[in-house]
């Protein structure tokens, strides 16, 4: 049954000159057999989607084969004619993609879609296509599959798309299916039921799947093999148990001990348990539309939410998109109004206050946003961007400006950043001044907004330890808000589980991961991908960027 | 990559800057070539291009020298499309912006009054305005200004509405700096680079305009245009074809040389696109 | 229903526009310098006294600014646009009976830019970086840069007075009396040039935003999908590519049709074609203030049936928005 399908050997892809290395991979030695799963692994920049464009020839422009050859059943992928590889790409090789919700072409019905497939490769007549579209949309377990046929992209959901992209790469029963971060972009539940089915498939039709992932737990999910890449070189290849268990490369430890396991730190003591945050019957609902012409639509963002957070204590709150925990989260700092409810700070009500006494007590909580490229001003420089707060709450320039490198130098930087421009820094480093600045103006609670979303893996634990260690000298309150319960579980002494606008379940975070109470919580713990593993401890240490 | 290196590589840029300095130079030493006004008859009309010496582009109708009207007509068209974009931006750039930062009723309002005066048809209302205001270069670059502007607020209120939803604005927010601190310091610097590529494309519009309108007779009666000498010339076209070819030739060159600057100018603001071109 | 209350709206905004113009032109008179009676005595051509008290009083010009607007805008609506002096008409008859002659010109000039840049737009994209494409853009960029009359004097000069292939001025051959068909044949030979000429200008527009269009939405996603299927390059670009660029495409065309009716007061100029531009030119020149705002109303008016019609052909080209009405 493993006869090798695809043979790929010391491909090197060339990137444009000028760039900060020569190659996006070099040395690429790889096989996959028919009816294996691979896993390719690597945090960004890795090149770990580089062998797979190469092989779909969709290479970013600029990038090009410098060596090497992709033996397809024999055959060079990468030397054959445009036409040849044609024929190939759809019926032999099909692919899969990241974002779901771009990657369908929004003029054109699901069902004409599906039906190019065929045409494609100039297979079957039109009411054949349009049978096996109908048939491929029911074996991808789509609800009401007819309807989906005339539907268009836009009335899907993301993992409804990209159940429909699966039906697309697999109608013609490819021997080779190419999946890039297939469900990076999807929520947890969705992502669970989507490697599902990718797993279902490949077993019933033999077929073989390269996944492309930065996500061990997705690995300990599906992989039999596993190719862990980094900056463009294979730095481990092996089965998955071999891998998993028993990593032999320094770096392929770091990154399995860096996912966080579903251990939970045992709990701690919380030192005050006079509340700091006390909210009571929050609520929400957005209004869009109802100018002079246009129609009114609501939704329900926040729905009653109460609970109260102590003085030192770390609150996560947890949920999928669209389940109002960011909204809550800006309700708190106040970039979103909320229509009706209370937020106590210290049993002062920041909804009743206005003016100046309101600017004193927003001073007290302050956020720390998601993506680390959009956080800070291109055009100011990062010492500046810090002391923005203080100056403007009063504070003299020069001081302000000193306070900032202190700042830089508490949260791991150099003072001499201050000096600098955000685009002069990696992600994580951003994160690090986007901390600095919230912690200017002598803030109380923080709160943070998907904090380590953005970045990869082995950032994502340090960033997590230095607010542990902050929170710590500082005595910060935290709410931490995510979509990971891996993440939660790492940093957070109670849990907030929400759900559509509503608070399902709170409690500490040991009991909402060792005895969760409501269904949907058990449904996002069972989710969580490489659960069935047993966890590595998490040994992290704060490194220096 | 630094900015004029950007700019710098894009050859056509390169032409449009070449063409641009020539006319501005023609422009402003103007009034030292041909001290005399231009609208004074110096020779014979109808000389044709060469014919005598010290008329190299000949005379009109009314034995004006043509090259004393190229001269003095680049002033004004610089003038023109310079001034005119100037006024332009000052009225579109804040109506964009508070639209743009303050969303809801007040971009409502301020989005209907744009879209009203970019449905009325742009030349026929700066024709009227014109007309009836009476023609001097006030009133033209007053209508040109008028009919050009909404472009701007569109553009610039497109890029506050993205821009303030960035996350460092919302961090301005946050740490309390007040609105015009956010408006000016945090979210126009970031979204001037198109208004320039604009503003470069707004001049070469302004500078057609204003040939159209001095074309249809609505020029300021006091100095020589561009647009004057092709009217002027329509009539007699038959015989003295150079009259209308001239002028026209300096129109399109100067219009072309705007276009081609804006794309460098684009090329060397948004790197990122560049590389389509 | 949710149609039949979205067209309801945008009759609402377009009355609305439409009044706004009326407001605005009936200030801009009184903001001209001089006695609006005094401007309608000259225009009338006497200077006499009692005359110019005469119009005064029939025009209500004694009366309060708000008495005389509300005057001015119920004339409208009983489609009153005044009386050109000059012209010994209604302004209204005027209007109307050059008003087929622009439909004509700029409908002609609509469909050949439009038809033509796209065309040019979708080559140029397909052929990036290739000297066919840069050529067809140095093109489109040349069209853009020239003046829209010096083009139409030019092409007189080159098609009429050199080489004698086609008319240079007019609507029809003067005397000729044509009927039928041959009147039709006539007339077509006629609109070439300023058809043309008119069009060029747009066409350059048209061609480079098809192509800025077209290689943007080559880099999204669904394209690569589309590649990843194995579709042939011909079928990506016109099916998957060209259909979702050319979206921004008829929302820009609306936006041009206001400047096309602008456009058409030099084309008519130039080419004597009996339209409503022309009619503002000669109004220009005889000082018919009357006259000049009632052509500007109709050429506001002509531009927002034009947007409407391009709305509604958006709408059928967007499912999303299809669905959202």
């Amino acid at each position: 049954m493993s006869e090798t399908l695809l043979h790929i050997e010391r491909l090197a892809l060339s990137l444009p000159e000028g760039g900060e290395r020569l190659y996006a991979v070099e040395n690429i030695d790889y096989h996959l057999d028919s009816g294996e799963i691979l896993c390719v692994v690597g945090e960004s920049g890795s090149g770990k989607s580089m062998t797979a464009n190469a092989i779909m020839r969709l290479l970013p422009r600029g990038v090009n084969v410098a060596q090497g050859r992709a033996l397809f059943a024999g055959r060079d992928l990468l030397r054959m004619s445009e036409e040849e590889h044609r024929a190939l790409r759809g019926r032999h090789i099909g692919m899969i993609f990241q974002e779901p919700m771009t990657a369908l072409n929004p003029l054109l019905r699901i069902g004409d879609q599906l039906a190019e497939v065929f045409e494609a490769h100039g297979l079957l007549s039109t009411g054949e296509r349009r049978q096996r579209s109908l048939a491929l949309l029911e074996e991808v377990r789509l609800p009401d599959p007819a309807a989906a046929l005339r539907a268009y992209p836009f009335e899907l959901s993301g993992g409804q798309r990209q159940r429909v992209m699966i039906a697309m790469a697999l109608a013609l029963e490819p021997q080779l299916l190419v999946a890039d971060e297939p469900t990076t972009a999807l929520d947890v539940t969705t992502q669970a039921q989507i490697l599902g089915l990718i797993r279902d498939l490949q077993k019933r039709r033999g077929m073989a799947v390269m996944l492309i992932t930065h996500d061990f737990g997705v690995v300990a999910e599906v992989a039999d093999r596993v190719c862990v890449m980094r900056e463009g070189r294979i730095v481990e290849m092996g089965t998955a148990a071999e891998v998993l268990d028993n990593p032999r490369d320094a770096y392929t430890r770091a990154l399995i001990e860096a996912i966080p396991g579903d251990a939970v730190a045992p709990p701690r003591e919380v030192a005050d348990s006079v509340p700091l945050l006390s909210v009571t019957g929050l609520d929400k609902v957005y209004r869009t539309g109802g100018g002079w012409f246009k129609e009114k639509r609501e939704v329900v963002a926040l729905e009653g939410i109460a609970f109260s957070l102590g003085r030192g204590e770390t609150i996560g709150v947890v949920g999928e998109s669209g389940s109002g925990k960011s909204t809550l989260g800006r309700c708190l700092v106040g970039l979103n109004r909320p229509d009706s409810g209370e937020i106590r700070l210290d049993d002062v009500d920041l909804r009743a206050l206005a003016g100046r006494e309101l600017r004193e007590h927003r001073r007290r909580i302050q956020m720390i946003f998601q993506d680390p490229y959009a956080s800070l001003n291109p055009r100011t420089r990062v010492g500046m961007a810090i002391a923005q707060g203080p100056i403007a709450n009063g504070v003299p320039r020069a001081q302000a400006l000193a306070r900032a490198r202190e700042l830089l130098a508490t949260v791991g930087l150099e003072g001499s950043a201050a000096e600098r421009f955000p685009h002069e820094f990696s992600g994580g480093q951003r994160q690090r001044i986007g901390i600095a600045r919230a912690l200017a103006l002598d803030p109380e609670l923080i709160i943070a907004d998907e904090a380590v979303s953005a970045l990869d893996v082995s950032i994502q634990a340090q960033i997590l330890a230095l607010l542990d260690r902050l929170k710590k000298e500082l005595s910060l309150s935290l709410l931490f808000i995510t979509h990971d319960l891996r993440v939660a579980a790492q940093i957070c002494d109670r849990l907030i589980v929400m759900q559509k606008g509503q608070i399902v379940e709170q409690g500490s975070a040991e009991q909402v991961f060792n005895s969760p109470q409501h269904a949907y919580t058990r449904e996002l713990l069972a989710a969580i991908p490489g659960r069935r593993r047993p966890a590595a401890t998490p040994v992290v240490e704060e490194d220096q960027p | 990559m630094s900015f004029w290196h950007r700019f710098a590589r894009n050859r056509g840029a390169l032409l449009g800057v070449f063409i641009l300095t020539f006319f501005i130079l023609l422009a402003l030493l103007a009034p030292f070539l041909y001290p005399d006004s231009p609208w004074r008859m110096v020779q014979r009309p109808f000389l044709a291009p060469g014919e005598v010496e010290g008329f190299p582009l000949g005379t009109d109708a009314m034995g004006r020298d043509v090259a004393a009207g190229l001269a003095h007509g680049a002033w004004v068209s610089l003038l023109v499309g310079l001034i005119s974009t100037l006024a332009a931006m000052l009225i579109g750039v804040p109506l964009g912006a508070l639209a743009g930062y303050f969303g809801g009723r007040v971009d409502d309002v301020l989005m209907r009054f744009t879209e009203f005066f970019q449905t009325i048809p742009n030349f026929a209302l700066a024709i009227v305005l014109v007309a009836i205001l009476q023609p001097s270069i006030t009133t033209i670059i007053l209508a040109i200004a008028i009919v050009s502007w909404p472009p701007v607020a569109r553009l610039v209120r497109g890029e506050f509405l993205s821009l303030k939803q960035r996350e460092y604005v919302e961090a301005a927010r946050l740490v309390g700096q007040g609105h015009v601190a956010i408006i000016v310091r945090q979210i126009l610097p970031n979204a001037l680079s198109p208004v320039i590529v604009l503003a470069s494309l707004m001049i070469a519009t302004a500078i057609l305009l204003e040939s159209a309108l001095s074309f249809m007779g609505l020029g300021d009666p006091d100095l020589m245009s561009w647009g004057y000498m092709i009217g002027a010339a329509r009539t007699v076209m038959r015989q003295a074809w150079w009259l209308s070819v001239i002028p026209g030739v300096a129109i399109l060159l100067t219009v072309l040389a705007l276009n081609l600057v804006g794309d460098g100018l684009d090329d060397a603001l948004n790197p990122q696109l560049a590389r389509q071109r | 229903m949710l149609y039949l209350s979205l067209i309801a709206g945008r009759l609402g905004k377009a009355v609305l526009v439409l009044l706004a113009i009326l407001v605005f032109n009936f200030f801009l008179i009184h903001a001209a310098p001089g006695d609006p009676a005094l401007v309608m005595a000259g225009e009338a051509g006497s200077t006499d006294a009692e005359f110019i008290a005469d119009l005064r009083e029939r025009f209500g010009l004694d009366q309060p600014l708000p008495v005389q607007l509300w005057h001015y805008i119920s004339g409208v609506l009983t489609l009153d646009f005044g009386y050109s002096y000059r012209q010994q008409m209604p302004v209204l008859d005027l209007i109307l009976d050059r008003l087929p002659a622009t439909l004509l010109l700029t409908g002609a000039a609509f469909i050949i830019s439009l038809s033509l840049g796209v065309l040019a737009g979708a080559l140029a994209a397909m052929r990036a970086g290739k000297p066919s494409g840069s050529l067809i853009m140095g093109l489109a960029l040349l069209f853009y840069a020239t003046p829209l009359y010096w083009v139409a004097m030019m092409s007189v000069l080159l098609f009429s007075v050199w080489l004698e292939w086609l008319p240079a001025y007019g609507f029809s051959t003067v005397g000729a009396n044509y009927t039928g068909l041959a009147h039709v044949g006539d007339v077509a030979l006629h609109l070439i040039l300023p058809a043309l000429t008119l069009g060029l200008f747009f066409m350059a527009i048209y061609t480079r935003m098809t192509r800025t269009s077209m290689l943007s939405v080559a880099q999204q996603d669904f394209v690569r999908t589309a590649r990843a299927k194995g579709v042939a390059p011909g079928v990506i670009q016109r099916r998957h590519i060209l259909r979702n660029a050319l979206l921004p495409i008829i929302t820009l065309a609306g936006l041009q049709a206001g400047q096309m009716v602008g456009g058409a007061v030099l084309t008519e100029t130039v080419f004597a074609w009996p339209g409503i531009g022309r009619l503002m030119y000669d109004a220009l020149m005889q000082r018919d203030y009357n006259l000049l705002l009632g052509v500007f109303f109709f050429s506001a008016l002509l531009v927002i049936v034009f947007n409407m019609i391009t709305d509604v052909i958006y709408r059928l080209a967007d499912p999303r928005i299809r669905g959202a009405a």
